[in-house]
């Protein structure tokens, strides 16, 4: 927003950048110290990542990193959190749905419940599933019989990735959807709309942006998550091995430039995929008329 | 196609919205919903329209009982207050949005959709803003659009709940105008929700007054005017002064002296109270006058046409033992021809006022 002096009639309006007022002061003071906290907290220790994976040539590099038990790290880590991250956004949206539209006995606490996951230490979180889904436990005794094996399996993974990704779709689709008015809904119903028209068509497009970022929360937190993986996973090479499991495992062999090699693949691949879900989330914002 | 309701009962716990209301709507007419905030209007197009359930009664449209159909197969078009436009499409793609969701049978083929589209955005004058998004539309054009997006599925009743209610009062007025004239153009049964006494007498065929969920009274704007049945309505419909007083005989006794009347005769003795309006009161200036009631001007607004003069009276009190206020409308000339000044005595004589009997609330 700038001030214009009145110019006189022949003379040309001249921009004067310096002579800019701002209806919100303080850009540069701001602008600063997002980038300094970002460089300190983020991105020098992201470089040096970099840095250090930077004194391996190119063939040992590609050697360590394309090593068949690690590519297979690849395929569950980012398998597993997509996946988890897609079951997390359906019935994540269907909580976050009910917490908002309807009244029952104790919505307060299940509301209170849903943050549990982020505040769970994720060892403990681990050990519980563990627990529970192990051929001995409640929920794998009931199981193992059908020849469904979650403990120590792919599947443990993923049970353990959905575990902790619950939050982040349902905090991020909750305020939309509490501001989405109930109009919307019985305008399209007068206009002869059925159920599954009205959702497809009207609050959908609608939850799309927030139910994307949720979804790319809940994959970025999967992808890292570590604590209540390994206790569930079993840790098989070839089989349930995550990729933080063999950062971790060469951090132990004291082989510090072979595991931030396989961090700087993890950090580019998840850096790639978030970048395409942002981009998706800003087009889907705009064709919701949000940035207008 | 006429819409009845018929003994409609409804009720939000302990709160009783609508109280065995029953009503007529015309075919091919403009009826308006009227009354204050909490009567039950809104309520009653709701239940009309299906998006609302009554506990009993039954609602009628086009000679077939529709009380139990959902809102989606009763065919009534619906225009809310806020507009409720899909934002994430375009004002085409939300005009098309009826036609669209019909099952594939029914569906018209694009180049229908496309022509009717268009055509319905003739009629509401927004053709050129066909690819826009809503957000970027002023209030006024999103109503319209609105509107058409309600007529695209022709419905057999078109229903519109405060439809101007969040615009300012400029677009207000025009847009009714352009209402009236549209409905002119269609004659489809439209009902119309308003709080807007002069919004209801100016656009509808047909007022119908609502108070504390029942109908006070229905008539063409004239009639609701001319002869309101109640005191809520004379007390609703455009200014108005009260008088409290006794009936006799000869007249109704107000303090020290007896008003004529010529209402429906009440037995002497009954608490009463009386309405006129502005226009229905004369001022006579020489204050021991035997007629009319005592009263002293307080203010004179003398500009417009019209002059306005606000006069006190200790004669006639209310119930709380306040002195009454009155208002009476005067052609400017002769406010100059009585010479009036504030804070002068005089007499206040009504030329016509109804008389109602007076129930404590």
């Amino acid at each position: 927003m700038t001030h214009r002096m009145p110019v006189p009639l022949g003379a040309a309006p001249r921009f004067n950048p310096s002579r800019q007022t701002r209806v919100l002061p303080g850009f540069p003071l701001a602008l600063g110290y997002t980038l300094v906290y970002l460089s300190l907290m983020v991105l020098i220790p992201l470089s040096a990542v970099f840095i250090k994976s930077a004194s391996l040539s190119w063939p040992e590099f590609w050697a360590i990193v394309s090593n068949p038990r690690v590519v297979a790290t690849y395929r569950l880590s980012f398998g597993a959190a997509l996946l988890a991250a897609a079951i997390n956004a359906v019935f994540g949206l269907m909580l976050a749905w009910a917490l908002v539209r309807y009244e029952f006995p104790g919505k307060k606490l299940i509301d209170a419940l849903v943050d549990l996951p982020f505040a769970l230490p994720t060892a403990v979180a681990g050990i519980a599933l563990t627990a529970l889904y192990a051929g001995n436990g409640w929920i794998g005794s009931l199981l193992e019989p059908l020849g469904i094996k979650v403990a120590f399996t792919p599947l443990g993974v993923l049970v353990a990735l959905v575990f902790i990704g619950v939050p982040f779709v349902v905090r991020t689709v909750q305020p939309i959807l509490e501001d989405l008015e109930t109009e919307l809904e019985e305008a399209a119903a007068s206009l002869g709309a059925n159920r599954r028209q009205t959702f497809t068509r009207v609050l959908l497009p609608v939850l799309l942006p927030a139910l994307l970022t949720g979804f790319a929360l809940a994959f970025a937190r999967a992808v890292g998550e570590y604590g209540s993986v390994i206790f569930i996973a079993g840790n098989i090479p070839m089989v349930s091995e995550i990729t933080p499991l063999i950062i971790i495992t060469k951090l132990e062999q004291y082989d510090y430039v072979g595991a931030t090699a396989v961090a700087v693949v993890m950090l580019v691949f998840s850096f790639i995929m978030l970048l395409a879900i942002n981009l998706l989330q800003a087009w889907s914002a705009k064709r919701t008329g949000r940035n207008r | 196609m006429s819409i009845q309701v018929e003994h409609i009962h409804k009720s939000f716990g302990s709160f009783v919205a609508l109280d065995d209301v029953s009503l007529d709507f015309p075919s091919g007419a403009l009826t308006a919903l009227l009354g204050p905030s909490g009567c039950g209007k809104t309520t009653l197009l709701r239940v009309i329209a299906g998006l609302e359930r009554a506990d009993s009664g039954r609602v009628v449209l086009a000679g077939e009982d529709a009380s139990d159909t959902h809102v989606r197969q009763r065919r009534v078009g619906f225009v809310f207050q806020h507009y409720a436009l899909f934002r994430h499409m375009t004002v085409f793609e939300n005009v098309a949005f009826g036609l669209r969701v019909k099952p594939r049978r029914e569906r018209p083929r694009e180049p229908e959709i496309r022509a009717r589209v268009m055509r319905l955005l003739e009629l509401v004058q927004l053709a050129p803003l066909a690819d826009r998004f809503p957000s970027q539309l002023s209030g006024g054009q999103r109503q319209r659009i609105a509107l058409a997006r309600a007529l695209a599925v022709e419905p057999k009743v078109l229903l519109l709940d405060e439809p101007f209610g969040a615009l300012d009062a400029q677009v207000r007025k025009e847009l009714r105008r352009w209402l009236r004239r549209l409905h002119d153009e269609l004659h489809i049964t439209s009902v119309f929700v308003t709080h807007d006494q002069e919004e209801a007498l100016e656009v509808a065929d047909l007022v119908v007054l609502m108070n504390r969920g029942r109908v006070e009274q229905q008539g063409t704007p004239i009639e609701v005017y001319e002869q309101p049945a109640t005191p809520f309505v004379y007390g609703f419909l455009g200014a108005v002064n009260t008088f409290h007083g006794r009936v006799e005989r000869d007249g109704l006794r107000v303090g020290e002296t007896t008003l004529a009347h010529d209402s429906a005769p009440l037995a002497p003795g009954v608490e009463a109270i009386a309405f006129a309006r502005p226009h229905e009161l004369e001022i006579v200036t020489d204050p021991d006058s035997a007629e009319g009631i005592a009263a002293t001007v307080s203010r004179l607004l003398n500009f417009g046409a019209n002059a306005r003069v606000e006069l006190d009276s200790p004669a006639s009190t209310a119930d709380s033992g306040r002195p009454m206020h009155y208002e009476v409308v005067l052609p400017r000339d002769q406010v100059q021809a009585l010479g009036l000044v504030a804070g002068q005595r005089v007499r206040l004589v009504p030329s016509r006022i109804r008389v109602f009997e007076h129930r404590a609330a």
